[in-house]
């Protein structure tokens, strides 16, 4: 008995949805760019299933790729929170209404 | 695949209660905690699949750096007081909605996977398979080698790029923080304004 390749590659959507239902459902940004990366993490483990299973590397290369952005795009996203928490002293999305009043 | 069933569902059930876990825990340092509980597993399961640069990578750059980044800002904020945002503003029915909606869209891909023909090597879907054979990669000298003459040869273009993505990134982080920095009543360093912020 061995794992199938479609067990892993459903273990990264279930990951995908699990963070896209928290990008959704939470307020505090915080959590939502943790969501985000989870979302990142479960693509990156298809990309590396995928590899396995065509013997190609440019699955496991593409992740590298994916990281590195990860990284660049959690440092401008943490910026910006503070940046967010300067101006409104709070962390939550609802009070982003700027643009409505 | 030949990988270990034991080991995988360990690391993905982890994965799946600790992901859980980020969303539905209120405060964000618990959500942060859980959050590098399934960077580990992950990283687990990537050694699992042969992966072994990339679960090095997850380690250093996911919990190493990404997340001292996040308990950092958390610690900066001083955000960490339990916030009820769960429970607050979204109904229970929106909130059944949209877990119920990610539930069925997970369970549709899981279907559309266990039918769908991936590595089929005649048939419709077929796709020829690469040169990368678990015995070739160990002739070569391992997966980080393989990778790393790929990295060097064919994705060199890429590869410099990326230095440029972090750059650019460098760059405009500090633009958003001197830009605060020029908001009034907070005392400026002369100088460090003049064309930065514009």
């Amino acid at each position: 008995m061995s794992v199938q390749p479609w067990e892993v590659l459903a273990f990264s959507g279930l990951i995908f949805f699990i963070g896209l239902a928290g990008v959704m459902i939470r307020k505090n940004i915080l959590v939502v760019l943790m969501c985000i990366e989870l979302m990142l993490n479960a693509v990156n483990l298809s990309f590396v299933t995928f590899s396995r299973i065509h013997q190609d590397m440019g699955g496991e290369m593409a992740v590298f790729f994916i990281i590195v952005v990860a990284a660049a795009e959690s440092a401008v996203g943490l910026g910006l929170l503070i940046a967010m928490f300067r101006t409104l002293r709070s962390v939550d999305t609802d009070q982003l209404t700027l643009l409505r009043e | 695949m030949q990988i270990s069933p034991l080991f995988f569902y360990l690391f993905a059930i982890l994965a799946v209660v600790c992901a859980l876990l980020v969303v539905l825990k209120t405060n964000p340092v618990t959500s942060a905690f859980n959050l590098v509980m399934v960077f580990f597993a992950f990283a687990g399961i990537y050694a699992l699949l042969g992966a072994h640069l990339i679960a090095g990578l997850q380690i250093l750059v996911y919990t190493g750096a990404i997340m001292v980044l996040f308990v950092f800002v958390i610690m900066l904020l001083r955000a960490d007081s339990p916030s009820l945002d769960l429970a607050r503003g979204v109904p229970a029915f929106r909130l059944f909605v949209g877990a119920g909606g990610a539930a069925a869209l997970a369970a549709l891909f899981a279907w559309v996977f266990k039918h769908a023909r991936f590595g089929a090597v005649d048939g419709p879907g077929a796709v020829a398979p690469g040169p990368y054979t678990e015995q070739a990669i160990e002739a070569a000298g391992g997966n980080t080698q393989v990778i790393s003459e790929l990295m060097f040869s064919e994705y060199l273009l890429p590869f410099e790029l990326t230095s440029v993505l972090l750059l650019a990134a460098i760059v405009g982080v500090v633009a958003i923080a001197l830009r605060q920095a020029k908001r009034p009543g907070v005392d400026q360093p002369q100088g460090l304004s003049k064309g930065a912020g514009q």
